[in-house]
């Protein structure tokens, strides 16, 4: 074990990673602290109070726009992966053959282009279809989420496969293994951070987006950014920090067992 | 595998899409965000059994792509004054006569002929307010009453002054300081404007919607702001005064309109007819700082709002200047100004 | 992966050969279906807007916002030339050309410093014990699960004039007066590696979680010092993270606009405004959608030059 750490030590790297961290969370801190905040500002501290977590509890709005913008974010988080899985598992790890340049430009498209034409041209799109099939709801946002999640989850999930060696599943196939097999008992396991990684960073861009949510959402479809956005100008108060605190804790606990089953597991 | 992947997405794409059914009984309500008093919803839910929804939009612009893309399932929404004339010209609303419904007495007879609605066949008041500026008496002791604290800024302000992040609000506020007309396409005119915003420019801090907060952390001394945004940041920095510029300053109205189409028109318009009573009225404006154009309504109110500076105007200060939508000649001169400016 | 008994006497280079095809076509196959989910909701959702975006740049304004249905380059045009608002002269439109260079050059900056951070970052992570990663991957996203919104609020609190670093640095007697950092490009800058930091970390994380400790090893016992490792061996071996962690930091990036707005004070225009106001109050949903294409093939060219440089020197190394 000792040896291990030693070989891959680089002077000066576990600094900077405890720097980041130490940075990412600096804000976080900041925005716990003033959700206490017995003032109206998020701002400017005045004394201690626990005011904004009852307000917020009482918020229907906001409470709701929560639960939507959790729902939202599972659900294309989920799908945006496992369709970004399959696309990065044909796009790499093979000869360029025709059409894979195209594919992975198809793939990565939503990145591309900046949100606001997006926005646009899907609520145009949606329109249209609404018109034609009467169909309304909210499976039009988690659409076009799940559309711009797949590129985030995808570029981690492709740097994992690329110079994957294929060493092991043409084992596996030389043992006459079916190639299903092959896939959930050698690839998928070898694969497992990429898709960790690609689901987290597709959660964060479903929970964090405005724009697109903004011009596709219907009615009852108001997430917590949309919520916050239209906040800002009459002021944002504390109650917001509460809410994100909230979440914050929940997520941490949450986490936090996942982790303490895990390891006994292993163990 | 993959095909039971497919279809459970396809199944639960369908369960959700059932979600917001059509039913009756409901009303679905596009307001600005966090605009809306959440009591005054709860009233008119318990008055006639209506489950209403709330989403927030944040700006006209916004709110009119949505809807001229149709089908957006609301029925009601609170367009600003140029908006409601632009709406009604495309015909996106519905003719709802609320001058014919049985509240529509409350109405202050001065919000009845306005020149987006004239006679009222469209839509009712829900508030109106004041766009002009706020500034630290401590700070600067002078005379506040002029826009020159803001194209000429005294040394004290210099560096310390945000301007809303606004085509119209900036380039309206440099028209009045130069004494030209509003939706001006004259060339040189627009020329002198473009070298006045440049030269101001330099002494500006920030160009930003968030006004309160930059007002209550200290970052700037003085702020284009709304009068009821004003008020609130009064609350926490004691020292801000709201200026009624003797060049004049922006007026509008935010009213309530029913859309084309709307699922549930008898539902909005049970609604329209709500707000126009006065106490109901009184609770939009409890909730968010604004005056809201119903007689009677101001024994309902907060006191405080009856005696705010920023809402009750001295008798020496210039009528409110309610700007209409300008062509599109004008707009694209001004996004050419606006471009220049923030290049 | 094995061919069908072949019952007819042939050579074993003809099998091998029908093998070998009969391999192929079933690899074909394979990738064909596993492509197909993320191409058709890409194709309708993602393809469909663009391909209106694309008609709308060819339009005419609309009256309030929206398009006229009439034929018009005036998009294109208005976005490289510009005809003086005064004397009608024409000239290159400068206002863009700085507009488009300082977005670019903010995202570049941010995507190095990004890139500065995050490698040792996620290389210190994909040198932890195996359960303790995920635990750190999680310590990296969660902060964003927060709102950008609230948590650019809470960076304000911290590098504005009378903030925690200020008063920190005042107490300490470091500085006399406060450092203005809120409001500049500095602000700007450090807020956008503050909020794409994961967008790198994850993908160097999924890339340098497999790394062949052998290979280092050997290194080492060829008496190779740790910089050598690092630039020689840990890099080469990273450079698909390091693509796609640039990718997903300088693109969006570049059309970024809540963060520079907040922070930056909003009196300059990034890309994303510019692009953005012309779907609101400029009213010219042509020409932002012409400048949004623009941008797109600027990006769309330099990514598929690096994916087919990375894809050879991945295949020579």
């Amino acid at each position: 074990m000792a040896k291990r750490f030693d070989l891959r030590r680089q002077t000066g790297f576990s600094e900077i990673a405890w720097f980041c961290l130490f940075a990412l969370y600096a804000p976080i801190l900041m925005l716990v602290v003033f959700s206490f905040n017995d003032n109206r500002s998020v701002v400017k501290w005045t004394e201690f109070s626990l005011r904004w977590y009852y307000e917020a509890f009482d918020n229907d709005g906001i409470r709701a726009a929560t639960a939507i913008s959790l729902k939202l974010a599972f659900v294309s988080a989920f799908f945006g992966t496992i369709f970004a899985t399959m696309a990065a598992l044909a796009t790499t790890r093979t000869k360029p053959y025709k059409g894979m340049y195209l594919a992975y430009a198809v793939i990565n498209q939503p990145l591309m282009i900046p949100e606001i034409v997006t926005a646009i041209a899907s609520l145009s799109l949606f329109a249209l279809i609404k018109q034609l099939t009467g169909v309304t709801g909210i499976g039009y946002l988690m659409l076009a989420h799940t559309v711009f999640t797949i590129p985030f989850a995808y570029m981690p999930i492709r740097a994992r496969l690329e110079d994957m060696t294929l060493t092991l599943e043409q084992a596996a196939a030389d043992l006459y293994a079916p190639p299903t097999k092959v896939f959930w008992k050698v690839t998928f396991p070898l694969l497992i951070p990429g898709i960790v990684a690609g689901a987290m960073l597709a959660f964060v861009v479903s929970l964090d987006d405005v724009i697109i949510t903004l011009m596709v959402a219907g009615p009852g479809e108001t997430t917590l950014p949309i919520f916050i956005l239209g906040a800002i100008r009459r002021g944002i108060t504390p109650e917001i920090n509460a809410v994100s605190t909230i979440l914050l804790v929940a997520s941490i606990v949450f986490v936090a067992i996942f982790f303490l089953v895990q390891k006994k597991r292993t163990k | 595998m993959k095909t039971k992947i497919i279809s459970t997405g396809l199944a639960l794409g369908l369960a959700m899409s059932g979600s917001v059914a059509l039913a009756e009984g409901t009303l679905n309500i596009y307001n600005w965000g966090n605009y809306t008093s959440p009591e005054l919803i709860t009233k008119f839910e318990e008055a006639f059994d209506i489950k209403v929804t709330i989403d927030g939009y944040d700006s006209n612009e916004t709110m009119l792509a949505k809807v001229k893309q149709g089908n957006t399932g609301y029925d009601i929404v609170v367009p600003g004054d140029y908006m409601i004339s632009i709406m009604i010209e495309q015909g996106l609303l519905e003719k709802i006569d609320p001058n014919t419904m049985e509240n529509f007495g409350n109405v202050d007879p001065k919000w009845v002929d306005v020149y987006w609605d004239p006679g009222r066949s469209y839509s009712v008041p829900w508030q109106w307010g004041t766009t002009s500026f706020v500034v630290d008496s401590e700070v600067y002791k002078g005379d506040i009453n002029t826009l020159a604290l803001i194209f000429d800024a005294p040394p004290e302000l210099k560096g310390r002054i945000n301007m809303l992040n606004d085509m119209n609000d900036v380039i309206n506020a440099g028209l009045r300081y130069l004494g030209y007309d509003r939706c001006n396409s004259n060339r040189e005119e627009l020329k002198a404007l473009t070298e006045l915003l440049i030269r101001a420019k330099a002494d500006w801090r920030t160009m930003d919607y968030s006004t309160i907060e930059k007002l209550t952390s200290g970052d700037v001394d003085l702020s284009q702001n709304w009068n009821g945004a004003s008020m609130r940041a009064r609350a926490q920095r004691p020292s801000l005064v709201y200026a009624y510029p003797k060049e004049g300053f922006t007026g509008w109205m935010d009213n309530v309109a029913v859309l084309k189409g709307a699922p549930n028109l008898e539902n909005a318009k049970l609604f329209v007819n709500f707000i126009m009573d006065p106490e109901n009225a009184a609770l939009i404006s409890n909730f968010a700082s604004y005056a809201n154009g119903i007689t009677g309504s101001a024994p309902f109110m907060k006191p405080e709002l009856g005696s705010a500076p920023e809402i009750v105007m001295p008798a020496d200060a210039p009528a409110p200047d309610f700007v209409p939508p300008c062509n599109q000649e004008v707009v694209d001169f001004y996004n050419k100004i606006w471009t220049k400016l923030k290049q | 992966m094995v061919a069908p008994a072949d019952i007819s006497p042939t050579s074993d280079s003809q099998k091998l050969a029908r093998a070998r095809q009969i391999d192929a076509r079933r690899k074909r196959n394979t990738r064909l279906y596993l492509l197909l989910p993320g191409l058709v909701i890409i194709g309708l959702f993602g393809l469909m807007p663009l391909s209106i975006t694309l008609v709308y740049s060819f339009l005419k304004p609309g009256s309030y916002g929206g398009v006229e249905w009439v034929f018009s380059l005036d998009a294109y045009v208005q976005f490289f030339v510009e005809r003086d608002i005064f004397d009608d002269t024409l000239s290159p439109n400068w206002a863009y050309i700085s507009i488009f260079s300082r977005s670019i050059g903010l995202s570049f900056g941010a995507t190095l410093g990004a890139l500065i951070l995050g490698f040792p970052t996620a290389y210190y992570i994909a040198s932890k014990p195996a359960h303790q990663r995920n635990f750190w991957l999680f310590l990296i996203t969660l902060p964003f699960w927060t709102n950008l919104l609230i948590r650019t609020y809470a960076m304000l609190i911290i590098i504005r004039d009378q903030g925690v670093i200020n008063l920190a640095l005042m107490n300490a007697g470091i500085i006399d007066k406060p450092i203005s950092i809120l409001y500049t490009d500095t602000a700007v800058f450090i807020g956008l590696i503050y909020s794409y930091l994961p967008f790198m970390v994850l993908p160097l994380y999924a890339s340098l979680e497999k790394l062949d400790l052998r290979l280092i090893e050997a290194a080492y016992d060829l008496y190779a010092s740790r910089f050598k490792v690092l630039t020689k061996i840990i890099l080469p071996l990273a450079k698909p993270g390091i693509v796609a962690g640039c990718i997903l930091v300088f693109i969006p990036g570049l059309g970024a606009y809540i963060t520079p707005e907040l922070l930056g004070g909003g009196k300059k225009l990034m890309i994303g405004n510019l692009i953005a106001i012309q779907f609101g109050s400029s009213r010219n949903w042509p020409f932002g959608s012409a400048a949004a294409l623009i941008l797109m093939a600027v990006v769309m060219l330099a990514l598929l030059l690096y994916v087919r440089h990375g894809a050879k020197g991945a295949r020579h190394g």
